[in-house]
């Protein structure tokens, strides 16, 4: 059977490894070695358990959407991960990091974030923990993305800009992980995807598989059954859609759906759809999908929700492309922006735009009435309401 | 035995090495800039392949990177530039970059064009000795190329050593934690680092570079490793430089005099 876990070396298939300069292998190698026994002592997972419930608001609904599902003809379930503190799938791996970095002995932590989810995620953990934090963000994306950065000054963050390349996610991790290199002692990196060297991916999917983990018993629940026919969720870099597929990748029997950024389309030159585009190749720590040039420099990825705004995909990502276990569906900027007003107006929950690509592949299935499908709810739209409005759907 | 191995044979102490960008200040300074290196008595030369996302560097190679790719540099070109480089220098000359340009242009024919060209050695700061055995090692060693691994004030001996078991060339000594880029001078924590270095007896020669930036930084490394390597300092030069041939040899002959 194919093994969709990472493996002893950190590798996915052929996809992961942990390709750092030396500089951070120190770091890196503590990290692998004292990961898996820190988050599975019994104190720390009473410890996340605990902030997850009475911080976060877990466990979050899965709320069957009727109107929706009458549309489709068939039964769809929303993982209601928007609901969360933040807004955002996001703060179920920045909590488990933090709680990981005390434990570390670490004071110090640094953030790379694009759309600026992952930078509040992270500032609300260090507040919440005392801790001192820094987070890199694309000098661009700051402009774009107001808002959040002050919300994390808000909470006490530092935001850096990163000046140099394209000036945006990709920029911030570069300077992310010079920052570790150049603070190999008290520092911890709190990477805010499936990305990165080998443990992180790992370290993140675990993070976030509680989102699947509360589908099988709310299912089980609901329809008698812990197995649903389908599973969607946007991928960007993949942080939901790991925690969505967790602990389903060895079912084959329920269909594993990652909808990725089109942008304007996958032939414009505009667009995020790494799977695609994308070759193999070595960033940001891992040999994974990338998009890049013919001589192997990495390009500027395109798509209207800055979330899914990331040249590469996760290795398990990429290892679930390349075996086929998940099915990789590219929707436009519009497609999106159409699927938020159809779950806006049709159920009443306006969907983060990240978040709306998953919602625009129902249209790609041949969906049965019986079918019960299960779509990652990853965030809230709140913060793209300016994009919503300069698009003129309104 | 290839230039950078012969070379280390023969000189034990005070070897200079300098880095440049490729396409860098201008996209055809490449022969220019390796020339007047050689005729200012430089030991050997790294030639930068610019990459999009240079994350061992710091602030004045990720902007010479970014100007080489802007001016239009990428691999195919730079062998371009350099495939008859051999008719007029002898130095040894390695190529310094990252790691994904190389698995885009082909393992096997990055080296084989390496060994045509001359070119005796590589350093990727993104590829980590595990990765290398694994993967890398049989190929660099098939065309006589040799493959430099970085250790670090933070790399414990044991892993020193291994490092050391497996090179091949010299034992690149970065000089702190941190990027590349120009710091002031040498600490006397640093210099004790390098004692240290210097007291496991490595079988490899040992340079120093990250932070050397001019006379005092290249002789204080020089106390206890074979020699040091300046890389940001001299890009900073070659910025405001209106003759190359000339400022360069101004630049080397102010370390070496």
């Amino acid at each position: 059977m194919t093994q969709y876990s990472v493996d002893e070396r950190g590798y996915y298939g052929s996809f992961g490894g942990a390709y750092i300069p030396e500089m951070l292998y120190p770091n890196v190698e503590e990290l692998r070695q004292k990961y898996l026994e820190i988050i599975n002592d019994p104190s720390f997972k009473e410890e996340l358990d605990q902030l997850l419930k009475d911080y976060v608001g877990r466990p979050t609904p899965l709320f069957l959407a009727q109107r929706l599902s009458a549309h489709y003809k068939t039964n769809i379930y929303l993982k209601r991960e928007d609901l969360n503190h933040t807004g955002a799938h996001k703060i179920n791996n920045t909590l488990g990091q933090i709680i990981l970095a005390k434990r570390l002995g670490k004071t110090r932590i640094i953030a790379e974030t694009g759309a600026g989810q992952h930078g509040v995620a992270t500032a609300t953990a260090c507040a919440l923990m005392g801790m001192q934090c820094i987070v890199y963000m694309g000098e661009i994306d700051i402009k774009r993305q107001a808002p959040n950065v002050y919300r994390m000054k808000l909470m006490g963050a530092e935001v850096r800009p990163a000046t140099c390349g394209s000036k945006t996610l990709k920029d911030a991790t570069n300077e992310a992980m010079r920052d570790w290199i150049s603070n190999p002692v008290d520092t911890h990196y709190i990477i805010g995807s499936v990305v990165g060297p080998h443990p992180f991916p790992d370290m993140v999917a675990r993070f976030q598989s509680v989102i699947s983990e509360e589908m099988k018993w709310q299912l089980k629940e609901k329809t008698g059954n812990e197995d649903p026919t389908h599973i969607i969720a946007c991928v960007g870099g993949g942080s939901n859609a790991a925690g969505a597929f967790y602990h389903y990748l060895n079912k084959p029997k329920v269909k594993l759906v990652a909808a990725e950024a089109a942008g304007q389309g996958i032939s414009t030159g505009h667009s995020a759809a790494t799977t695609f585009l994308g070759k193999t190749g070595v960033l940001h720590g891992s040999k994974t999908l990338l998009m890049q040039t013919d001589d192997g420099q990495i390009t500027e990825p395109y798509s209207i929700s800055a979330g899914l705004d990331y040249p590469g995909i996760g290795p398990i990502h990429a290892h679930l492309f390349e075996t086929s276990r998940a099915q990789f569906i590219a929707i436009t900027d519009q497609q999106a922006l159409d699927a938020a007003v159809m779950l806006s107006r049709m159920e009443g929950i306006i969907p983060a735009l990240e978040t709306a690509h998953a919602v625009a592949a129902l249209d790609y299935l041949e969906l049965q009435e019986s079918d019960v499908v299960v779509i990652n709810l990853s965030g809230r739209g709140d913060k793209d309401l300016q994009t919503f409005i300069n698009s003129g759907i309104i | 035995m290839n230039r950078l191995q012969k070379l280390f044979s023969e000189k034990k102490s005070n070897l200079l090495s300098i880095y440049f960008t490729a396409g860098y200040p201008s996209l055809n300074d490449t022969a220019t800039i390796i020339e007047a290196l050689q005729d200012s008595g430089v030991d050997f030369i790294e030639i930068g392949l610019p990459f999009s996302d240079p994350i061992a560097d710091g602030p004045t190679i990720q902007q010479s990177s970014e100007i080489a790719l802007e001016n239009g540099m990428h691999t195919t070109l730079l062998f371009d530039q350099i495939k008859d480089i051999r008719k007029t220098v002898s130095t040894p000359l390695l190529i310094m970059g990252y790691i994904n340009p190389i698995i885009q242009f082909g393992l096997e024919k990055f080296c084989q064009t390496c060994h045509q060209i001359g070119i005796d050695g590589v350093i990727l700061p993104d590829l980590p000795m595990q990765e290398y055995l694994e993967s890398y090692k049989s190929t660099f060693d098939k065309y006589g190329i040799c493959n430099i691994f970085l250790i670090t004030p933070v790399s414990s001996t044991e892993r020193i050593q291994w490092i050391d078991e497996n090179s091949n060339g010299f034992i690149y000594m970065v000089s702190s934690a941190g990027t590349t880029g120009a710091r002031a001078g040498v600490s006397d924590e640093q210099s004790s680092y390098f004692e240290k270095i210097q007291k496991l007896n490595l079988k490899n020669p040992t340079i120093v570079g990250f932070g050397i930036s001019d006379k005092n930084g290249y002789e204080k490394a020089c106390l206890n490793a074979n020699g040091a390597i300046i890389g940001s300092a001299f890009i900073k030069m070659l910025s405001g430089s209106t003759n190359l041939k000339s400022d360069i040899a101004d630049f080397i002959k102010g370390i070496k005099s």
